[in-house]
């Protein structure tokens, strides 16, 4: 995870089913619930790019992705 | 990692999966598609069968060869599809319902003839898909749609069972431990002979709100408070491990002659007889 | 190689070989033991595989699953039996899978007689799985024909993508007679289900016209498609659209009708000036043909007609030959199955009479022989 300082968590919003566990497990806190009830980033700055996230994502909705990649 | 591993490997045009928000079974699925990218599986050699159940319905996101069986019957399924296919890697997705009650006769035969097949149960305790019946697996007390009043039977453990049906590769992962349950499935696919990784899940839906978990996340908490590694079960006892789920490799035999070496031995005696 | 003493139940693993027989699941039930123990011996001969499973369920599922590799697949079992593999048929009628299952009738219901012959699976055949659906079944009545029929078992399995159910009884299967297995004629090849020269790639195997079957590749070669016992699309993937269901389920039929007259067969004799007509089919058919062959010696005008192809029943043959005469007896070892079929196929074209067989004996020649005689004095 050399590069691991260009990466940041992205949100793919038509996927996120809203359950809210990659919100209760993150240790940067900086994921939360939007206005539809679907995962949004805070600040992606203080992300430590634990992957927990997007390893316990049931639908593939949160990935860390390159900056500016993808939005 | 995951969108490219999704895009590779799943039916994109099929997804969002038909899954409920919170569903344990998309945190297996995920971890299966980082294994088969740590294994270099090759989609065109691979077949993946399942019974009926929500666990079951990942074939049909799955972009391989895929077989979608009848309830509890899968590894009969896939025992016939592999007997004469030495080139194909045969994965089998069940549920508990589906492994253990109406298949658990084929669930043991299939652990005893160690034939190379990676059976991946996704244990939740439940019946998901025929809305919230009692499994072999549901502890005991808890509630479900068919015990009202509390479950009376004892939990199976699966891994045990395995075990002593005589597979040569079981382990046991939670969906709380998502890296785990990578690490597993790929060392279960590459292993040669039966590989067998329980994987508990959560259902959210039909197990969860009946028994006091109020959101996915405390149930995934709840399976990682109770889990204990199998190095450090070694020094417990069965006292201490009560209640408590052993996850890691618990056997992983390597010696052990494979069905289809069987076989193939066999018809080539009688080749090499008729020259 | 010259005339040699064979069995029923071995005559029809003959057959299988002939037919290019790779697979052979099955769990021991009598009177179909002798299948699976010859299967166990030479399969591995011919770069096969036996295996014996856990019971009927597994083994089914274990046939469908060698078919979907490629390989020519077959299972034996009797009634009890046959009624643990029911869903599984169903699957391998929805999925369009090919496969053979050999049905050895016994006495029932349950356990009833092991070693009794008996014909009661007959409407088990047709109707046993649950859901819409055709059946094939092909009932030999000697043991060259468990032969002949076990080739043309394998042949129609691959060329509507279904199952078909080779139809024995225990006096079928257990008799001896000579025949020369390898100089039987008129052999049909079994077709190969391949090639496949479609492009692998979002390759559609239920795209096929409105009466045809599906042809499925063999799985793990490429082609990366769906199989499911769900109602599907074209590329085997579940779908509850109504047109599409319907245009499925129909299909699954008009498949079946399409080659019902091809498939049909018959054995059909003296009826040319026939009076009444003896209907039976598989070891019965045997003591008909004695009973019409004393009669006639006394002049009476009876006809005997067989049904080899049981399902689809042979009804346009069946109606035709009600118009000309004025009984049919119908025998059968049973309270009373095909004869359903004989009054469906003929109205009131002419009186039915029905012997039934429930004491898990054949059904002698001289009952037969009474039975008409009793008929044609009324
Ligand atoms: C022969 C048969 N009996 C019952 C059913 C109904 N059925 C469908 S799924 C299921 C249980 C599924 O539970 P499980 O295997 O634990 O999978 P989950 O849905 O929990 O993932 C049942 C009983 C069926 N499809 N077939
Ligand atoms: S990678 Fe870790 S820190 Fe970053 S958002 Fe995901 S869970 Fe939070
Ligand atoms: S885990 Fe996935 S589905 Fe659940 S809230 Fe987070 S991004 Fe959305
Ligand atoms: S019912 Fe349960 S197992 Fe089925 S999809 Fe919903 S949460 Fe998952
Ligand atoms: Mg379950």
């Amino acid at each position: 995870m050399s590069q691991s300082s260009h990466l940041e968590p992205v949100v793919n919003r038509a996927f996120c089913k809203g359950c809210g566990i990659c919100i209760e497990f993150c240790p940067a806190n900086i994921l939360e619930f939007d206005e539809q009830r679907k995962c949004r980033v805070t600040d992606p700055e203080k992300c430590i790019k634990c992957y927990q996230c997007e390893m316990r994502c049931p639908d593939f909705a949160i990935e860390l992705v390159e900056k500016g990649e993808k939005k | 990692m995951i969108g490219e591993l999704t895009n590779k490997y799943l039916r994109m045009d099929r997804l969002p999966h038909m899954w409920c928000p919170g569903c344990g079974h998309g945190i297996a699925l995920g971890a299966l598609l980082r294994a088969f990218d740590r294994v270099k599986i090759d989609k065109d050699k691979t077949v993946i069968l399942s019974g009926i159940g929500c666990a079951s319905r990942a074939v049909g996101y799955l972009d391989f060869s895929t077989v979608h069986t009848t309830h509890g019957r899968a590894l009969a399924f896939a025992t016939g599809l592999r007997l004469l296919r030495d080139d194909v890697k045969v994965i089998v997705i069940m549920g508990d319902g589906d492994a253990l009650a109406i298949g658990g006769n084929h669930f043991i035969h299939a652990c005893r003839r160690n034939i190379d097949i990676t059976a991946i149960v996704l244990n939740n305790q439940i019946y998901g898909m025929t809305g919230g019946q009692s499994s072999p697996t549901t502890p005991q007390s808890r509630l479900s749609t068919t015990t009202p009043y509390g479950n009376f039977a004892r939990a199976f453990d699966f891994c045990n069972l395995a075990i002593g049906a005589g597979a040569t590769y079981v382990a046991r992962a939670t969906a709380y431990h998502a890296s785990l349950m990578t690490e597993l499935y790929a060392n279960a696919i590459k292993h040669h002979g039966f590989s067998f990784v329980e994987t508990f899940t959560q259902c959210p839906v039909n197990y969860g709100r009946r028994n006091k978990f109020p959101d996915p996340a405390s149930m995934l908490q709840y399976m990682k408070d109770i889990s204990v590694p199998f190095k450090v079960a070694q020094n417990m006892g069965s006292d201490e491990l009560q209640g408590k789920i052993v996850i890691g490799e618990l056997i992983k035999e390597k010696e052990d002659v494979e069905l289809n070496e069987v076989v193939r031995e066999r018809i080539m005696k009688f080749r090499g007889g008729a020259q | 190689m010259s005339a040699k003493l064979v069995q029923g139940n071995e005559a029809v693993v003959y057959g299988a070989f002939n037919a290019g027989l790779k697979f052979f699941a099955g769990y021991p039930i009598t009177p179909s033991t002798e299948i699976a123990e010859m299967c166990s011996r030479d399969l591995p001969k011919v770069g096969g595989a036996f295996i014996q499973m856990e019971d009927e369920i597994s083994s089914i599922a274990a046939c469908i699953g060698a078919s979907l590799a490629g390989f020519r697949s077959m299972s034996a079992t009797s009634g009890p039996g046959f009624s643990l593999m029911q869903e599984n048929i169903g699957y391998a009628i929805m999925a369009e899978v090919p496969i053979v299952i050999v049905d050895v009738q016994r006495m029932g219901p349950s356990t009833g007689i092991a070693t009794a012959p008996s014909q009661s699976d007959y409407m088990q055949v047709r109707w046993g799985t649950h859901g819409d659906h055709p059946m094939v079944s092909f009932a030999p009545f000697s043991v060259e024909e468990c032969f002949t029929e076990a080739i043309r078992a394998f042949y129609w399995s691959e060329k509507i993508s279904s199952v078909v159910v080779l139809l024995l009884d225990e006096v079928v299967a257990h008799m001896r007679e000579g025949i020369d297995i390898d100089n039987v004629e008129n052999i049909l090849e079994v077709p190969d289900r391949g090639p496949f020269s479609e492009e692998k790639e979002g390759f559609r195997p239920y795209k096929v016209d409105r009466d045809k079957g599906a042809k499925l590749p063999p799985l793990g070669t490429g082609y990366r498609f769906n199989v499911t016992g769900l109602v599907h699309d074209e590329m085997g993937f579940p779908v509850e659209d109504p047109e599409k269901t319907g245009d499925l389920i129909r299909r699954l039929h008009n498949k079946i009708d399409a080659v019902e007259d091809e498939m049909a067969s018959y054995d059909e004799r003296y009826t040319e000036d026939a009076d009444v007509i003896v209907i039976s089919y598989g070891s019965v058919a045997r003591s008909s043909l004695r009973a019409v062959r004393e009669l006639r010696k006394n002049n009476v005008k009876v006809g005997f007609f067989r049904p080899i192809t049981v399902w689809p029943f042979p009804s346009k043959r069946v109606r035709e030959l009600s118009k000309k005469v004025k009984n049919i007896v119908v025998a059968e070892m049973s309270m009373g199955q095909m004869v359903h079929e004989v009054e469906r196929s003929v109205g009131d074209s002419c009186q039915i009479t029905l012997l039934q067989g429930i004491k898990g004996e054949l059904i002698t020649p001289d009952a037969i022989h009474n039975t008409v005689s009793e008929v044609i004095s009324k």
